[in-house]
């Protein structure tokens, strides 16, 4: 759905992206991550062919982008960084309006359109009052609506959570599953690594501009080979287990061993009770900290002057993109 | 996208108070003059308001020459200078780009609203004065005189010459500035011409308020830096010195439309009024389009 090559982009002597090659397929749940000023949103708007690249390729539902943009934004729904509307008109207008700026909105169907945007965002009801009265997280979900009036295939969405209330978060969230799981693609940027967890398929984490991963989260977050026990009797414990503790914290351990049921069995063999036991996960916290290494303590935080070089070492099954899928994507018959 | 434009543009309160400001400031001399009947002396005080007085019907071209200066200017500047950095300081530009919107076509519906304010703003200006004219100064004078070009900002267009001697028609007939008398039609026309010869005149301007609104993100500083540049080619126009880029300021022909009220028109400098503003729309909006084509868009 979209492929990009050797993706750069420099302001002036500041690289804001740097060799990016990133690829999103059909189907895809895809979460960008990255600290502030780590290049996302110049990429997706690169992605919109709102901002010219220095040098690269970047293919959009199989369509080069900014030469052929035209043809496929139609398809798209975008919300880059936070939403804008104007003021003075109501939710509605707004939404009408934006649909009649651009080519292949019919007129026919736009009012149905707009209901039905309005109705999945949750705006039903306070859609006629001007926007100017809205408080952010009305905003969030116009731009949200604004995305879904042309019935996107692909959704290119830039912080879609900003501003939003727990329960806001977890309405988009829905939205967003129900959406990806009807054929529509969704590609999001976040520095909220929670959200991202709790949404995303597949992750991609840019430091200083540069796509330092880009991998499936369920294969990010196998078993790491370790187990963590609780028991009330470490020493027993560490005696049975002999060499395998890797770790004593009072009565927790942590154990390397891949299988947490055969040692729970050879712990329960050698008489130690076992108050609890977990394979251990990396967090997708560990995950992005460890590959933006040094620029990790800047999670959240506008990040320093882009360094010179990638500093963290990455894991040996990331940080290289993986091979290219065919970027012609079938279309989805379903989704006009 | 045009239609999308010119209802964003009617929805603005921005729009039609700046078109009622501009309204209201010929009433308000009208009023002033009916109530005192103190007329400027011809050839003094802005063109036209010394004849209308003795007729109520040519009020209009005086309000088109009171609200020349400065009020038109400054609204066509506001409007002009928010099309492209209002978008973008609003956020909207984006979306709309994505829309997507070809940068193009989303320039010409702009240049289309702007000119549709322009057209709206003069065509208000004549009709209200119109009925200002005749309901507060009144119909003609059994005694008409001639009367003359008032020096505003003095630029008096070189075929301006003189203040003409007093008219020698009676009656009802309206005089031209030459003395002779002009039909209803002919008045008609030449207002007309007026007209358009003013709305081409702020189109100049347009074109570099909305190419600096291409340049800039901000509204203010666009409509403003295009409010500069007539002031300074004001300034200009008036200084022997500068003589020699006189004939290419945008102001220098601004009030060659008075040419219109002589016997027979004044063509010359009518024309090269046309010619100048046509210049500077061209070569204004190609660069507001060259820039906007390629920019990259970070708001």
């Amino acid at each position: 759905m979209i492929a990009t090559r050797n993706l750069t982009k420099r302001f002036g002597k500041v690289e804001a992206v740097r060799d990016v090659s990133l690829d999103v397929r059909e189907g895809d749940r895809y979460g960008l991550l990255g600290p502030n000023g780590s290049g996302k949103s110049t990429l997706i708007r690169m992605l919109l062919g709102l901002v010219y690249a220095t040098s690269g390729s970047i293919s959009v539902l199989g369509v080069q982008v900014p030469r052929h943009a035209s043809r496929v934004l139609p398809e798209i729904g975008v919300l880059i960084e936070e939403p804008a509307a104007y003021p003075h008109l109501s939710a509605r207008v707004n939404l009408r309006l934006l649909d009649a700026a651009g080519p292949h909105g019919s007129r026919r169907t736009r009012r149905r359109r707009v209901d039905d945007a309005l109705e999945q965002v949750g705006l039903v009801g306070i859609d006629r009052r001007p926007v100017r009265a809205y408080s952010l997280g009305m905003r969030q979900r116009l731009g949200l609506a604004a995305a879904l009036i042309r019935r996107p295939r692909l959704l290119i969405l830039d912080e879609p959570a900003n501003g939003l209330d727990p329960r806001g978060i977890r309405d988009i969230r829905d939205l967003l599953i129900s959406l990806n799981a009807s054929g529509v693609t969704i590609f999001l940027s976040s520095h909220l690594l929670s959200e991202v967890s709790a949404l995303c398929t597949r992750i991609g984490v840019l430091d200083s501009g540069a796509l330092v991963l880009q991998e499936r989260l369920a294969s990010l977050q196998e078993p790491t080979g370790r187990v963590l026990v609780s028991t009330d009797y470490p020493d027993r414990a560490v005696t049975a287990l002999d060499g395998l503790v890797e770790h004593r914290d009072g009565t927790d351990l942590i154990v390397r061993f891949p299988d947490p049921a055969a040692l729970n069995s050879r712990l329960v063999a050698a008489g130690v009770p076992v108050r609890s036991l977990l394979a251990e996960r990396r967090s997708l916290e560990d995950v992005v900290l460890e590959v933006t290494g040094a620029g990790s303590d800047q999670f959240g935080v506008p990040a320093a002057k882009s360094r010179e070089a990638p500093q963290a070492p990455d894991p040996p099954d990331a940080g290289v993109p993986e091979p290219a899928p065919p970027t012609s994507a079938p279309a989805d018959p379903d989704m006009s | 996208m045009i239609t999308v434009e010119l209802f964003k543009l009617s929805r603005r309160m921005r729009t039609w108070f700046s078109i009622a400001l501009i309204c209201a400031l010929p009433l308000v001399v009208a009023i002033f003059i009916a109530v005192t009947h103190l007329a400027p002396p011809p050839g003094q005080g802005s063109a036209f308001l010394s004849a209308v007085l003795d007729d109520g019907q040519l009020y209009p071209a005086a309000a088109l020459a009171l609200v020349l200066p400065v009020f038109l200017p400054v609204a066509v500047a506001v409007v002009a200078g928010d099309s492209i950095a209002g978008e973008a300081s609003a956020g909207t530009l984006r979306y709309l780009l994505a829309r997507p919107v070809g940068r193009t076509r989303l320039l010409v519906a702009k240049l289309v609203a702007v000119i549709s304010f322009t057209l709206a703003a003069v065509i208000a200006v004549t009709v209200t004065s119109y009925a200002t004219g005749v309901l507060i100064l009144g119909p003609s004078r059994a005694s008409a005189v001639g009367f003359a070009p008032g020096g505003t900002s003095g630029s008096i267009a070189p075929g301006a010459g003189g203040a003409p001697t007093a008219g020698l028609q009676a009656g009802a007939a309206i005089t031209s500035l030459s003395g002779t008398p002009l039909t209803t039609l002919q008045l008609l026309e030449r207002v007309l011409g007026a007209m358009s010869f003013i709305t081409v005149s702020m189109l100049g301007v347009a074109a570099i308020a909305i190419f600096l609104s291409t340049i800039t993100d901000s509204p203010l500083a666009a409509a403003l830096g295009a409010l500069a540049t007539l002031v300074g080619s004001e300034i200009l126009v008036t200084l022997n010195a500068a003589s020699v880029v006189q004939p290419y300021l945008p102001t220098r022909y601004w009030l060659a439309w008075i040419d219109f009220f002589r016997q027979p028109i004044l063509w010359r400098d009518i024309q090269r009024g046309f010619g100048i503003q046509l210049v500077y729309m061209i070569v204004f909006l190609g660069a507001a389009w060259a820039n906007f084509a390629t920019r990259d868009i970070t708001t």
